[in-house]
């Protein structure tokens, strides 16, 4: 057993107990999760796994605040936010959470510096400080050459970059990628997680959904969802490991 | 309110690259308004070059002058109460200058006589005929401003002496004398040869209203000479203050019922008429253009307001998932609202501005058709319609707009 892992951890940045979401689909009620209780630390490298339809995506919403659960508490930063009101969401969206999409979700009419712009313009930041942070940002993801091109003459890889550099550039507490590699090549898929991996190692806390066990690999933590519950969660299975051993070891 | 100010900033420009990348499904959008916009300015148009010509009739006849006449300029229906009344003669112009004289603080200031009667005009071999002679004193310029292009008014002698000097009105000139200066030329009228002192200005004729251009002025005893029979005449009187109207026609009618000897109980047998009264003729001229127009451009407008509504609807539906990845992003409702919003104001205010463009290259072309009917085209039509334009966009965008603010942003993510 490594004890390097089992260093302590950042403080929590997401707390949810107990939630549930279902929808009314016509006379049915489709229960997506079925009471989740989950707690996420400050640069922590998470992968959500399990089969389609087991409410991965349901779940990656409520953490990015895109939705509020049916039912059970949702605490962000110690906020409350399962009761907070659309305006004060999208606020806690632009400044605490950076989303990463399968299918890039770039405005196609404007340029990668446009893009990376929009939180900010959001933000309510002035035009020159704008300009100044999404370049450099661009720059970090390695896209230095690329800021006044637009979308569609960017390969599917740049295109995933300047989504992430859209993601990182209002210094969100966590980063929220659901199937980023989804829609590329492996191996462009690979540079990806490369650049992922490099956040995290520079301290962000990164949270990535998947249903490939070589991507999830990646992250240091892994939760298995089956019908909307957690199946496993391999940070509870550390624990247990690093409590037996301290015991051991002091045994 | 710095935020709101790039989100605005922000959204114009995503608006005009919007426009630009549907540029034939925008401008048959913008149709509708821009047909609105060129009806609602050729409107206006109309309407205040029509009173601004009238306006400059108006003007000659004086807004400070009082008309002492045999019947009233309206028309009135019982017309057999005024046959008897007896003619206006010119020699009251005398008596009512004395009486005015004698009055401490009087609201009149001088009077003077006028006759009139249609002859034709002759020089050599142009003749113009059915021209207002109008006989007069050399008082008349105190009553009425009279511009020349050459020579001058008559004076006091020569309407004493009853000299054969005429004024000839721009037109009448410009008939007689295609070339060459009339002055001190010799036209005959009716056969009498009077010579040419002065040539007025031009003051341009408008819907057939009263002009001075196409008049010829003689002193009066020179007209009671020739003309007298059939002629008609009226006194003129200026008044002091045009703000009080109504006490100087009040004052008017008390002296002309002393110059007629009227005993109390007998009402009125001349009439006191002002401008005032053909004001009233004009506007169901102007009333009709505008219900044309106001027709016209609410039936465009409405027309051109579905269409734009129907677009943004259209737009809303295509960029769903843009709309989701916006909030996600953190842009708000109102985010959502202001950016539909001005993408369908922005379409009608390009609209209007090619609406505008389209009015002002008419009215260019109507003023060198037809120089002589006053083109008006001012900066209040331009806001107007502008202002019109923006409202026509703010309306139809907001349910469009309304329904993209209020998707919610997981919904919107998923659409496809
Ligand atoms: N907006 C929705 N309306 C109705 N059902 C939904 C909605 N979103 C998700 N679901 C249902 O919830 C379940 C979980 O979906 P999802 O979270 O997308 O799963 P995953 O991402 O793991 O494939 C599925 O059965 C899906 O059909
Ligand atoms: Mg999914």
């Amino acid at each position: 057993m490594d004890s390097n892992r089992c260093r302590p951890f950042g403080p929590i940045v997401i707390d949810i107990d107990n939630i549930t979401k279902h929808y009314a689909m016509g006379d049915e009620t489709v229960h997506a999760l079925r009471g989740v209780t989950l707690q996420i630390h400050r640069n922590e490298y998470l992968a959500v796994m399990g089969p389609s339809g087991s409410g991965k995506s349901t779940l990656m919403n409520m953490l990015g605040c895109l939705d509020t659960p049916s039912s059970g508490r949702y605490e962000f930063n110690g906020k409350d936010v399962s009761s907070m009101d659309g305006d004060e969401l999208a606020e806690i969206r632009n400044k605490e959470i950076g989303f990463v999409f399968q299918t890039f979700n770039l405005l196609p009419r404007s340029t990668s510096l446009g893009n990376v712009e929009l939180p900010l313009i959001y933000a309510g930041i002035d035009p020159e400080t704008r300009e100044e942070r999404a370049a450099q940002v661009l720059r970090d993801v390695g896209l230095g050459d690329r800021m006044h091109h637009k979308p569609n003459e960017l390969s599917g890889g740049q295109r995933q970059r300047v989504a992430i550099a859209r993601a990182l550039v209002n210094n969100p507490s966590i980063i929220l990628a659901d199937e980023p590699t989804g829609n590329l090549d492996s191996k462009t898929g690979q540079e990806i997680m490369a650049l992922l991996e490099d956040l995290y190692e520079r301290g962000n806390t990164v949270i990535l959904v998947t249903h490939e066990p070589d991507i999830a690999a990646h992250a240091r933590r892994t939760v298995h969802l089956r019908d909307g519950v957690i199946e496993r969660d391999s940070l509870l299975t550390l624990q247990a490991q690093c409590l037996s051993h301290s015991r051991s070891s002091v045994g | 309110m710095k935020r709101l100010v790039y989100e605005l900033s922000e959204s114009w420009k995503i608006a005009l690259a919007q426009m630009q990348a549907n540029k034939t499904r925008s401008m048959l959008t913008a149709l509708g308004v821009i047909i609105g916009i060129v009806a609602v300015t050729l409107m206006g148009t109309a309407i205040s070059g029509i009173q601004k010509g009238f306006d400059k009739s108006m003007s000659i006849l004086g807004d400070d002058v009082l008309y002492v006449s045999q019947f009233p300029w309206a028309r009135v229906p019982d017309w057999w109460n005024y046959r008897d009344r007896r003619e206006i003669k010119t020699q009251y112009a005398q008596t009512l200058n004395r009486l005015i004289d004698s009055t401490p603080n009087s609201n009149l200031i001088v009077a003077v006589p006028t006759s009139n009667i249609a002859k034709s005009v002759k020089y050599a071999d142009n003749q113009v005929t059915n021209i207002f002679i109008q006989g007069t004193t050399s008082d008349y310029p105190l009553i009425s401003v009279v511009d020349f292009t050459h020579g001058r008014f008559f004076n006091e002698m020569e309407t004493k002496s009853a000299a054969n000097v005429c004024l000839l009105g721009y037109d009448v000139a410009d008939a007689l004398f295609p070339s060459g200066s009339p002055i001190n030329k010799e036209v005959l009228i009716s056969g009498q040869a009077f010579k040419v002192i002065g040539v007025g200005s031009r003051q341009g004729s408008f819907l057939g209203l009263f002009s001075l251009d196409s008049i010829v002025m003689v002193p009066l005893p020179t007209f009671q000479r020739y003309f007298s029979a059939k002629s008609e005449s009226d006194v003129r009187v200026k008044i002091r203050d045009k703000s009080k109207l109504g006490d100087a026609k009040d004052e008017l009618t008390g002296l002309m019922r002393r110059v007629r000897a009227l005993p109390p109980e007998k009402k009125n047998d001349f009439d006191i008429n002002e401008q005032q009264a053909f004001k009233s003729t004009l506007d169901p001229v102007k009333n009709s253009i505008a219900i044309a127009g106001l027709f016209i451009t609410g039936l465009s407008l409405f027309v051109g307001a579905i269409g734009i509504m129907n677009i943004t609807f259209v737009s809303v539906k295509e960029r769903t998932k843009e709309i989701g990845t916006r909030k996600a992003l953190g842009a708000r409702r109102r985010t959502i609202l202001l950016q539909f919003l001005i993408e369908s104001t922005a379409l009608c205010i390009v609209g209007g501005a090619i609406g505008l463009t389209f009015a002002y290259a008419l009215c260019f072309g109507i003023e060198h058709a037809f120089p002589s009917f006053p083109i008006q085209f001012s900066l209040g039509l331009v806001l107007t319609s502008m202002i019109v334009s923006v409202l026509t966009g703010l309306i139809s965008g907001f349910a469009p707009a309304w329904s993209a603010s209020r998707l919610n942003p997981v919904t919107a993510l998923r659409y496809e």
